[in-house]
């Protein structure tokens, strides 16, 4: 390339740093929980008599060892390097981001440091490659990174295995950055496998507990699945285009034609991958146990930026699904069905974090929907307003389970489910700044006109009206159906999404914050505020979640009210997306503006009357605490339990699984043919061998000299006859 | 001459294998083998007369082999006798299993 | 060669081949190691008669000298040393069958070995080997075979050494 870019020479050349200043943190804090006096990890619940019922409430054992007097013996210095790599890194990209909206410059920033993989004609490279879709990610990811870093200061502080919490954490951005930031898919996977790894760490931190040591396999073996998906994606890249970085397979993809084949094999298996690791039907199965994590983590991985790395993927190989109209169509579908299937379980959660992991699952399932629908800036757009509302739900749902854990142990009360609604309830008059945060946050998810989440949801569903009323996916077919029908059909299915959306969250900010206080008695009085290092990166959160909309107002806003420009983010991604885009959508009409909004208006309809379904419905009153609460029955009790869908996996593939290792592959093959006949057998026959062999060492010479000329015997009987 | 000078060196060796096979005292045996290598040195003349005098040569070579092996078996049979009292091979039983 | 041979060379080439044999079936079949030892030094005489009637006079002469003065007189002393010269000593021959079994293994062998001897055997060296060869051999032995030559005194040598050794009293008791 002769033109120089416009980046070249600036401070984007030290994109490299973003991702290393977290290394250097993980090595530091590594090794400060490796050299220190550390404390085994959790207590065990078993032994400690005062906590009888900790093991069901999963998080926390952090202040039983609390209660013992202990803290990691390198708390400070990790206080201070944690999150201070992750705001330094924050503030690098926001410096690169500011040169980017200066120089501008359409094509991406590739920076090449080492070859990888140099095998014949495939060239992998390390490559970073920074353009304005990895840029508005790595803004997420070190600038969320860095609340959640600051939030996890006070929520983790006391537990004794500190350093190595920030270590993960640490190291987790470190490979998020390497996913966003990569130039090519072998990249992007190691980022993509990185962050598993650190996901399986943190869902696991308080390993001593099998439930939570079991929630972290389940995340890791339901991610393989999705990552087998990837790695055959790649396979095919390589075989049918032979290129494996972004801007080669771009240039190979447009030579095929739309609906090829090939092309939508390869969307397919990608889209696997992506359905593993952002929890999308059927693979969603992991994101509900994930919440057996520190609640920081749940809020940084499972909402904010790992869970989104699948719609980053598509986002990225936009060119690729613009050639499969199929593809898309499936990613709509699946998005679509996950969508609605997850916030209808939502419902009927008790669990706050469970309430929070399936609303995720729905909010990602939205986010499919629009980049299947070829609105990548819609999906991308919610991809960023949903990383605001949700960690600020995450962390407001973390500051409350606080709060009742510190509470129990305080007053030293029997230890209820510190994260069943059913055992809150009026946490408003203890809480104000975090019911004030949450309520903002619950207003954006839910659609609430002019905060965050309204203005993505609507751009999604309403993109999703105007392609299906006359596109390129509209005229393409899926199995025999006609894409508009199938997008018509998940614009309806997304706007009773939208409306349950709006019930779940409002049911769950009236039985957490709203009505009596259903916890023990002795808890009660000890219920407070958690401390500013908690509720000041919610009060950023909060903002942004009102704000957040802003960088991207559709037309219609601003032509009534000029405060902002117009669709800010859709010009910034055009120059990654916008081809494809285009090429997805066709031809087209602009949608008159009473069309467009007619479809706000329903938007805000079904938000509002969700919010006030909620309230009129739902009494807290008439709650018990969780431990007198009666079994829910009918359709309640399906939702409750999540459809069953977990029992039906452990019917249908767990349990034959374990029925045919235990008995053939344990007991007919490692115990019958390997132990058996293999290592024993062998055993016996050198036994056997050395058995003949001894009987003819007899230690004579005689019978030696008989062997000899025995042996002399028949070779010239062979010389003779032969 | 040839044809019969093979036909006793075959009948000698074949001698010396059967003493080897028969007989149990130490020295007897290593004069049978001391046999068997005069027969295969009879072969060695004999087939001289077809091949050239290196026939001749390894005889000699043989020979002094044998020597050498006479001295250091005999002086092995005197330090087992001095050891059993015998040179019978049975009553080597040493390294029997 | 010689193909024109008298028949007196004949006889006593024949004569000496069988002698040769019969000594040697005694050898075998002699209780006594002094009787045996004796009857392997006519078979070792035989053999040198048969040397010489095969034109390897200088081999004929070494084999009396060494094996029949040398070794066998080794032999015999050993015997005399160790006091074993007593026939009236239990017998060492192996049982019946085992004496069998030997007989058949010894024909069998003879038996295979002469019809290998049947087979024509190839002329590789010049055959006018003139009739007293030790001139041919002794430069054979001194050029050709040298290197061996020598490493055959280090051999005995060592074997000297050995020997003594070995049979030196007192030292393991």
């Amino acid at each position: 390339m002769d033109v120089v870019h416009p980046l070249s020479g600036t401070i984007a050349e030290l994109i490299w740093l973003v991702p290393v200043l977290p290394f250097l943190g993980f090595l530091i804090n590594g090794a400060f929980s490796l050299t220190s006096a550390y404390l085994p990890g959790p207590l065990d619940p078993s032994s400690d008599p005062t906590s009888g019922h900790s093991g069901h409430t999963g998080e926390f054992p952090a202040l039983q060892a609390t209660h013992h007097g202990h803290r990691h013996r390198w708390e400070k210095a990790t206080t201070i390097i944690g999150p201070a790599v992750i705001i330094l890194g924050f503030l690098l990209s926001a410096a690169i981001a500011w040169t980017m909206i200066q120089r501008g410059g359409d094509a991406p920033f590739i920076q090449r440091y080492s070859t990888w993989m140099p095998a014949g004609t495939l060239q992998v490279d390390w490559a970073f490659q920074l353009d304005h879709l990895s840029m508005v990610m790595v803004l997420i990811i070190t600038g969320i990174g860095s609340l959640i870093h600051i939030f996890s200061v006070g929520y983790m502080r006391e537990d004794p295995g500190y350093p190595r919490y920030f270590a993960y954490l640490n190291l987790f951005v470190v490979f998020m950055l390497a996913l966003v930031l990569g130039a090519n898919y072998p990249v992007i996977f190691v980022g993509w496998e990185g962050v598993g790894l650190c996901s399986y760490l943190l869902i696991g931190f308080w390993f001593s507990d099998t439930n939570n040591a079991d929630a972290g396999k389940k995340a890791f073996i339901v991610n393989r699945v999705g990552d087998f998906g990837f790695l055959i994606a790649m396979f095919l890249l390589w075989s049918n285009l032979g290129a494996l970085d972004f801007a080669g397979v771009a240039a190979k993809a447009a030579t095929f034609p739309v609906g090829s084949g090939v092309i939508t094999a390869i969307c397919l298996f990608l889209f696997l991958g992506c359905a593993g690791k952002s929890a999308q039907m059927p693979l969603y199965i992991w994101l509900p146990d994930a919440m057996a994590g520190p609640t920081p983590v749940s809020a940084l991985i499972h909402a904010a930026t790992m869970v989104t790395a699948g719609v980053y993927l598509i986002a990225r190989s936009s060119f690729l699904f613009a050639v499969s109209p199929t593809a898309s169509l499936t990613v709509v579908i699946v998005g679509g069905v996950t969508a609605i299937f997850a916030a209808s379980i939502a419902l009927k959660q008790w669990d706050i974090k469970k309430v929070l992991a399936y609303s995720t699952v729905s909010q990602l399932g939205y986010m499919f929907v629009g980049v299947g629908a070829g609105a990548y800036t819609a999906g991308v757009f919610h991809l960023v307003t949903h990383a605001f509302f949700k960690a600020l739900l995450f962390l407001g749902s973390g500051s409350i389970i606080h709060a009742m854990h510190e509470a129990y142990h305080e007053g030293h009360a029997h230890h209820d489910d510190a994260q069943d609604m059913r055992n809150m309830g009026g946490l408003r008059h203890t809480m104000p700044f975090t019911w004030a945060f949450m309520w903002i946050a619950t207003l954006a998810i839910a659609g609430v006109p002019v905060f965050s989440g309204f203005f993505s949801k609507d751009e999604i569903l309403g993109q999703l009206f105007e392609r299906a009323h006359g596109s390129t996916l509209a005229d393409a077919h899926w199995f025999g159906i006609p894409g508009s029908a199938i997008l018509y059909l998940f614009y309806g299915l997304g706007l009773i999404t939208a409306f349950m959306t709006a019930i779940y969250m409002t049911r769950m900010m009236l039985y957490t914050f709203h009505g009596e206080n259903r916890s023990d008695e002795k808890a009660r009085p000890h219920l407070h505020e958690a401390p500013w290092i908690m509720t000041g990166p919610l009060a950023v959160l909060a903002v942004l979640s009102a704000v957040g909309g802003w960088v991207n107002l559709p037309e219609w806003f601003t032509e009534k009210l000029p405060v902002g420009r117009t669709e800010a983010l859709h010009h910034w991604l055009e120059p990654v997306v916008g081809h494809a885009t285009t090429a997805l959508a066709g031809a087209q009409p602009p949608t008159a503006m009473s069309t467009e909004l007619s479809l706000v208006a329903a938007a805000i309809a079904c938000a509002l009357g969700g919010i006030l379904t909620a309230w009129l419905l739902l009494k807290p009153a008439k709650l018990t605490s969780a431990a007198k609460a009666p079994a829910a029955h009918g359709v309640a009790r399906v939702l409750e339990r999540k459809y069953f869908v977990d029992e039906l996996i452990q019917m249908l593939l767990v349990n034959p699984v374990i029925r045919v290792s235990r008995t053939l592959l344990w007991r007919g093959i490692d115990v019958g043919l390997i132990d058996g006949l293999m290592v024993n057998g062998s055993a016996s026959v050198a036994r056997g061998i050395a058995w003949v062999g001894a009987r003819a060492q007899s230690g004579l010479v005689g019978n030696y000299a008989w062997a000899i000329a025995l042996g002399v015997l028949g070779l010239v009987a062979v010389m003779t006859l032969g | 001459m040839i044809g019969p000078a093979l036909f006793f060196s075959a009948c000698l060796f074949a001698i010396g294998v059967m003493g080897v096979l028969t007989r149990r005292n130490a020295l007897i045996l290593f004069m049978c083998v001391e046999l068997m290598l005069n027969a295969v040195n009879l072969s060695f003349v004999a087939l001289s007369k077809l091949h050239g005098v290196g026939g001749q040569v390894f005889v000699i070579f043989v020979m002094t082999v044998a020597a050498a092996e006479a001295a250091v078996g005999l002086a092995i049979v005197i330090a087992v006798f001095r050891h059993f009292r015998t040179v019978d091979l049975g009553a080597l039983r040493l390294l029997r299993g | 060669m010689h193909t024109d041979l008298p028949l007196l060379f004949t006889f006593h080439f024949y004569l000496f081949g069988v002698l040769a044999v019969a000594s040697a079936l005694l050898f075998v079949t002699r209780k006594s190691p002094v009787s045996a030892a004796l009857w392997l030094v006519n078979v070792m005489f035989c053999l040198a008669a048969e040397y010489v009637m095969l034109d390897a006079h200088f081999v004929g002469v070494v084999q009396i000298l060494v094996y029949a003065g040398a070794i066998m007189v080794v032999f015999v002393f050993v015997v005399m040393l160790l006091n074993l010269g007593h026939p009236s000593e239990t017998s060492d021959f192996r049982s019946k069958g085992t004496r069998l079994a030997a007989g058949a293994v010894a024909l069998l062998l003879a038996a295979e070995v002469l019809t290998l001897m049947r087979q024509p055997w190839p002329q590789l060296a010049s055959p006018d080997v003139p009739d007293n060869v030790v001139r041919p051999v002794a430069q054979t032995l001194f050029t050709e075979y040298l290197l061996a030559f020598e490493v055959t005194s280090v051999l005995l040598l060592v074997a000297i050494i050995g020997a003594v050794t070995l049979a030196k009293r007192g030292t393991q008791g």
